[in-house]
């Protein structure tokens, strides 16, 4: 079997804070092979986005840092690697777009120039094939009369258009990752449907693996292949979709799973409870503590999981859970 | 179009403006207890009533109110400001003669301390704990808090009496002969002193907010796209984050062309710099109504070209502001 195209091992990164050093992610292991698509999933505080900006080198400067564990992108490590090299794999074969697509265009920039600086930054095109290029992005992205609006400002565009517009940077010099960080949570549903085609779509033309960080099943079943569900900082379940969305082997996947509401035409006494998992992710102190973090939330609980963190339970042949508990669940 | 359009406008509100303001300055000119009758006799050592009254007819003091307002503005409107009591020049000339001066020392000042002041702030933002930044801190405090005027004699002290490096006061030295680098040269010597003291406020100013709102925009999600676009720290820091904190800095600029005319009075009366501020001094003091209300119109105009000129600015740095939308 070849290499994956990304490879993380024991990942652990940290956080400076006034009370101390916090293992927001702590011992994340993945891999990603080339043209498939991920999930991360989990709760607000997980440490979903930490892992997206840890892969990008993009951790809050002298607040975070990657404390060990290796990230491995075609072979190269990107722990260890320079500044300059980051940079020119940045945006160029791994880029992201991000959560707020309202603020995350610059305002003074046209929307072309801001697409165009990609394109000459990272494959020396002239300005002018940059701008061509810049349209063409425009129209693959589905924005009515490129031609017209490749010269708009982000504010004469509506909250979808920008992050179409956010798409079409990140995919602009053919990335082989594109890492997309809650790319709908901010859009209304419709618009999120949209977006969700267009991303399948440009991942079937161009052959980009996907990261997709998002809190919200409805969107993994639709986006991805495998899934990792994250629980404060560390790996509970991972697996494939379709095998974890039939039988989750871990108490917080089953809880996430039981959030989502099903419609149905009408209202009958079929209809399964929506239930809530009580509780709330514990701060961030308590990461990196020997047992399950879990713990405080979980009805299966017991003496074991308070006093040890638990190892990976093997399911099939890929479906793993980090859970005490695990077989019964 | 539509930008042409606006900026028009804001020309028309800028005439209207200048009326009103003519119309309230010889309303609290004429308020003020005292004339140029009375400063008259005094330098002829004192005068009987007939003779007030005779100095009164001749300058037109004796009409009502209203009527002296009204020639007031007829004349203004057709570009005459009248004669200088005092000086017994046509105010325009008078004043014409002493713009070039304050401008050129409070463009220089106005312009130094815009641009340095904003180089020290995109410094300081970057290193928030450096020695860059705590300088930023201290000159902020000592420039704001530090009067002109102590400024001014202070630098007089050490630069022109104690180390002979700058000349005391004036603008020129009439004894030099030259060409016109020598004359350029002599000038900008002359400069140095007057413009450090009035920028000095200044510089201050637009170096905390320049600080203050580079901060913020190098915490901004645009720059954390530009980062992940794999763009150099240069180009993220000096294109993406330089241009959206200039707004603030550049209004704050518009804002304070007031003050820098009110601050170059006192500037000019340390330097006997030939502006002026300092014949608005010497007018106030001989009660010289029709040039005190000449500058007043002249200060006037160039508040308001001064933030015409913000306006321009901005349209340039942030399209948000009017154009297009």
């Amino acid at each position: 079997m070849s290499e994956p195209l990304l490879k993380v091992q024991n990942l652990r990164i940290e956080l400076s804070l006034r009370d101390g050093i916090a293992p927001v992610i702590d011992d994340l292991s993945f891999e990603l092979g080339a043209g498939e698509s991920i999930s991360f999933v989990g709760e607000s505080g997980c440490g979903k986005s930490m892992t997206a900006l840890g892969i990008m080198g993009l951790l809050p400067e002298k607040v975070g840092r990657i404390a060990s564990g290796t990230i491995t992108f075609d072979g190269e490590e990107l722990t260890t690697v320079t500044q300059k090299r980051l940079r020119a794999i940045r945006g160029n074969e791994i880029s992201m777009i991000f959560q707020e697509p309202m603020t995350s265009l610059n305002p003074v920039y046209t929307v072309g120039e801001q697409i165009a600086e990609v394109l000459r930054a990272h494959q020396g095109l002239s300005k002018a094939a940059a701008w061509n290029n810049a349209i063409e992005l425009l129209d693959a992205v589905r924005i009515p009369n490129a031609k017209r609006r490749v010269s708009d400002y982000p504010f004469q565009m509506s909250g979808g258009q920008r992050q179409r517009v956010m798409i079409a940077i990140a995919l602009a010099c053919e990335p082989k990752i594109l890492i997309a960080d809650e790319p709908t949570t901010a859009l209304d549903v419709t618009v999120q449907a949209e977006i969700f085609d267009l991303l399948n779509e440009l991942k079937r033309q161009t052959g980009t693996a996907i990261i997709m960080i998002t809190h919200d099943m409805g969107a993994v079943a639709e986006m991805a292949e495998r899934m990792i569900v994250m629980y404060a900082g560390r790996n509970a379940e991972q697996g494939p979709v379709e095998q974890i969305i039939d039988h989750p082997r871990h108490p917080y996947t089953k809880g996430l799973i039981s959030c989502v509401p099903h419609i149905m035409a009408t209202l009958n006494d079929e209809r399964h409870e929506l239930t809530e998992i009580a509780g709330i992710v514990p701060p961030l102190r308590e990461f990196g503590k020997d047992r399950c973090l879990f713990a405080s939330r979980c009805n299966m609980v017991s003496q074991q999981c308070l006093d040890k963190r638990p190892p990976e339970a093997i399911f099939g042949d890929s479906q793993r859970s980090a859970c005490w508990h695990a077989e019964a669940v | 179009m539509a930008t042409l359009q606006s900026l028009l406008m804001r020309i028309v509100y800028a005439v209207i403006l200048l009326m009103a303001v003519l119309v309230l300055n010889f309303s609290m000119m004429h308020l003020a207890p005292g004339d140029v009758a009375d400063t008259i006799s005094q330098s002829m050592g004192g005068a009987d009533q007939e003779i007030l009254d005779q100095i009164r007819a001749d300058y037109g003091l004796d009409q009502p109110f209203l009527v002296q307002l009204g020639s007031y503005m007829g004349k203004v409107l057709r570009f005459d400001l009248g004669y200088s009591f005092f000086y017994n020049t046509p105010v325009t000339q008078l004043i014409l003669q002493r713009l070039p001066a304050t401008l050129l020392l409070v463009f220089t000042a106005q312009i130094l301390a815009l641009f340095i002041g904003v180089i020290l702030g995109v410094i300081s933002a970057r290193k928030p704990n450096g020695i860059a930044s705590h300088f930023v801190t201290i000159l902020a405090l000592f420039g704001y808090s530090a009067p002109v005027f102590w400024t001014g004699i202070l630098l007089l002290i050490g630069f022109s009496l104690n180390i002979q490096l700058f000349p005391v006061a004036g603008m020129r030295d009439v004894t030099i002969e030259g060409g016109f680098w020598v004359h350029f040269v002599d000038i900008v010597r002359h400069l140095v002193l007057p413009v450090i003291t009035l920028g000095s406020i200044f510089l201050a100013l637009y170096s905390r907010l320049a600080r203050a709102t580079m901060m913020e925009v190098l915490g901004s999600d645009y720059v954390r796209t530009a980062k992940a676009k794999g763009l150099s720290e240069r180009e993220v820091v000096y294109k993406h984050a330089l241009k959206n904190s200039l707004s603030p800095v550049i209004t704050l600029a518009g804002l304070q062309f007031s003050a820098v005319i009110s601050g170059a009075v006192l500037v000019e009366a340390v330097f006997s710099w030939p502006g002026l501020g300092t014949l608005a001094f010497q007018s106030i003091i001989a009660r010289d109504t029709p040039t005190i209300l000449g500058i007043l119109f002249f200060s006037a105009l160039v508040v308001i070209i001064g933030n015409l000129l913000t306006d321009i600015a901005l349209r340039f740095v942030d399209p948000r502001v009017g154009g297009k939308g």
